[in-house]
């Protein structure tokens, strides 16, 4: 590690602001050098509660972390905030525009928001994004909150990190056979009907409750349903205390462990994953070795499972990263 | 798989009060299209705003737009809670209503570009690719 790094986490540490950013770039890079840094890191994380907001393209999720952000600021909690928007899969490039909603927390050095683009990543998150709460947790932010790109029905990587996910949907999408599909359906915690004030609400609060009755087991969290209007305020207060429930629910019922044990197994499967792209696309050795059997695989000289063996048997006889 | 290059940041925000922001909207989507990532903070902007959001973003780029006429106003506030903050190298340039008078004390201040109406976006892009580091 660089000494510049080092003096940075030292910052970091102190609350800097400025360091923090400044590791949250290098994080980014997902390079040795940032692993590192986050190796340095990881024994003063693990104290945040992490919330997850995900749902639809413009179905409020900045404008509700926005309202969310009130809420805990007057409880005296400070607050950390990741929010991920797509890049482009063509040029990598990206409108970050989350922050558009929450800007006005400027002058409270208390609240820390980042935006990320996903970069490549499909589950919702970029690959980075745990990292980068980890160094909001370093920081020492109380609550951080997770906000996913815009989520259909398979993103759900979000479960890879919050301990709380809130999902949002809004009225007039689709019909009650959405809401008892697979996937993001099954991962959240806290149900906000948003745009509480528009045609169709009602319904939709009957499809949830209907697909939520079939789930219910006998002594689990009950995921409750909440009506909010986030351009107003309405229904926050109410949001913000079920995500404490199921909080203190965990907690309770013990099955903080579980909640925390599937996410360290998810993310440790995360970066044993990148780590291997990473060496067949950015090492020179790995990448024409990958290159080659790929033209193998092209000239039918080989099939692409027998290549893939010989690729990972490459990678495990090398050491270190 | 592009993860090892840096990826360039851009900041683009309209300080001040005209809630003029369709060319501020060309120039992010330029920019985006460029491969940049970019952090686009809406309208009616404080100072403040602007120069804690490119701290907490570590950007390497800040693009201002006005169209009020209070760039003179503005311009040094925002240069001087940048330099507060320790972003002093940030690559800061500007864009909007902005008489050729006022050019050259902006220049001074350290804003290190100023694009008129009618600059084509390609030359926005080539000059951020050149000059940010």
């Amino acid at each position: 590690m660089t000494q510049d790094t080092r003096k940075l986490i030292k910052q970091l540490l102190k609350g800097n602001r400025r360091a923090a950013a400044r590791l949250m770039t290098l994080a980014e890079s997902m390079s040795p050098e940032a692993h590192a840094a986050i190796k340095q890191l990881y024994p003063h994380t693990g104290k945040a509660h992490i919330i997850g907001v995900t749902g639809p393209p413009g179905s409020g999720k900045s404008t509700l972390v926005d309202k969310l952000i009130e809420e805990f600021r007057a409880q005296g909690r400070t607050v950390g905030v990741v929010a991920v928007d797509p890049s482009s899969p063509f040029t990598g490039g990206a409108l970050l525009g989350d922050r558009i909603r929450m800007n006005r927390f400027a002058s409270d050095h208390d609240v820390f928001i980042r935006s990320m683009g996903s970069r490549g990543s499909l589950g919702g998150l970029a690959w980075a994004t745990h990292d980068v709460v980890h160094i909001l947790d370093a920081l020492g932010k109380d609550i951080i909150i997770v906000e996913t790109v815009g989520a259909g029905q398979a993103e759900v990587d979000i479960i890879q990190i919050a301990e709380t996910v809130v999902l949002l949907s809004v009225p007039g999408l689709g019909d009650d056979i959405q809401t008892i599909k697979a996937g993001i359906m099954e991962i959240g915690n806290v149900f906000v009907i948003n745009k509480a004030d528009l045609d169709g609400a009602d319904r939709r609060y009957a499809e949830l409750q209907m697909a939520l009755e079939l789930d219910r087991k006998p002594d689990g969290w009950q995921p409750p349903i909440l009506k909010a209007i986030a351009t107003t305020g309405e229904g926050v207060s109410e949001v913000v205390k079920a995500i404490q429930s199921h909080h203190d629910y965990l907690i309770e019922s013990g099955e903080i462990a579980q909640n925390r044990e599937r996410r360290y197994c998810a993310q440790l499967e995360t970066i044993v994953e990148h780590s291997f792209i990473r060496k067949l696309f950015v090492e020179p050795e790995e990448q024409a070795l990958f290159q080659q059997l790929v033209q193998e695989v092209n000239e039918r000289k080989t099939d692409p499972y027998t290549a893939a063996e010989r690729l990972i048997l490459h990678l495990i006889k090398q050491k270190g990263n | 798989m592009t993860e090892a290059e840096q990826k360039i940041r851009v900041l683009i925000a309209k300080p001040g009060l005209d809630g003029h922001d369709r060319g501020a909207k060309v120039v992010a989507r330029a920019l985006r299209d460029a491969g940049f990532e970019v952090i686009y903070t809406g309208l009616r902007q404080t100072p403040e705003q602007i120069a804690e959001a490119a701290l907490q973003e570590d950007v390497t780029v800040v693009g201002l737009s006005i169209l009020s006429g209070a760039h003179m106003r503005l311009f040094p506030e925002i240069m001087k809670l940048l330099k507060e903050r320790g972003m002093d190298d940030t690559l800061v340039i500007a864009g909007g209503i902005i008489p050729e008078d006022d050019i050259k004390p902006l220049k001074k201040l350290g804003i290190k570009a100023i694009f008129g109406p009618g600059t084509p976006t390609t030359e926005i892009v080539e000059y951020i690719r050149t000059n940010a580091k």
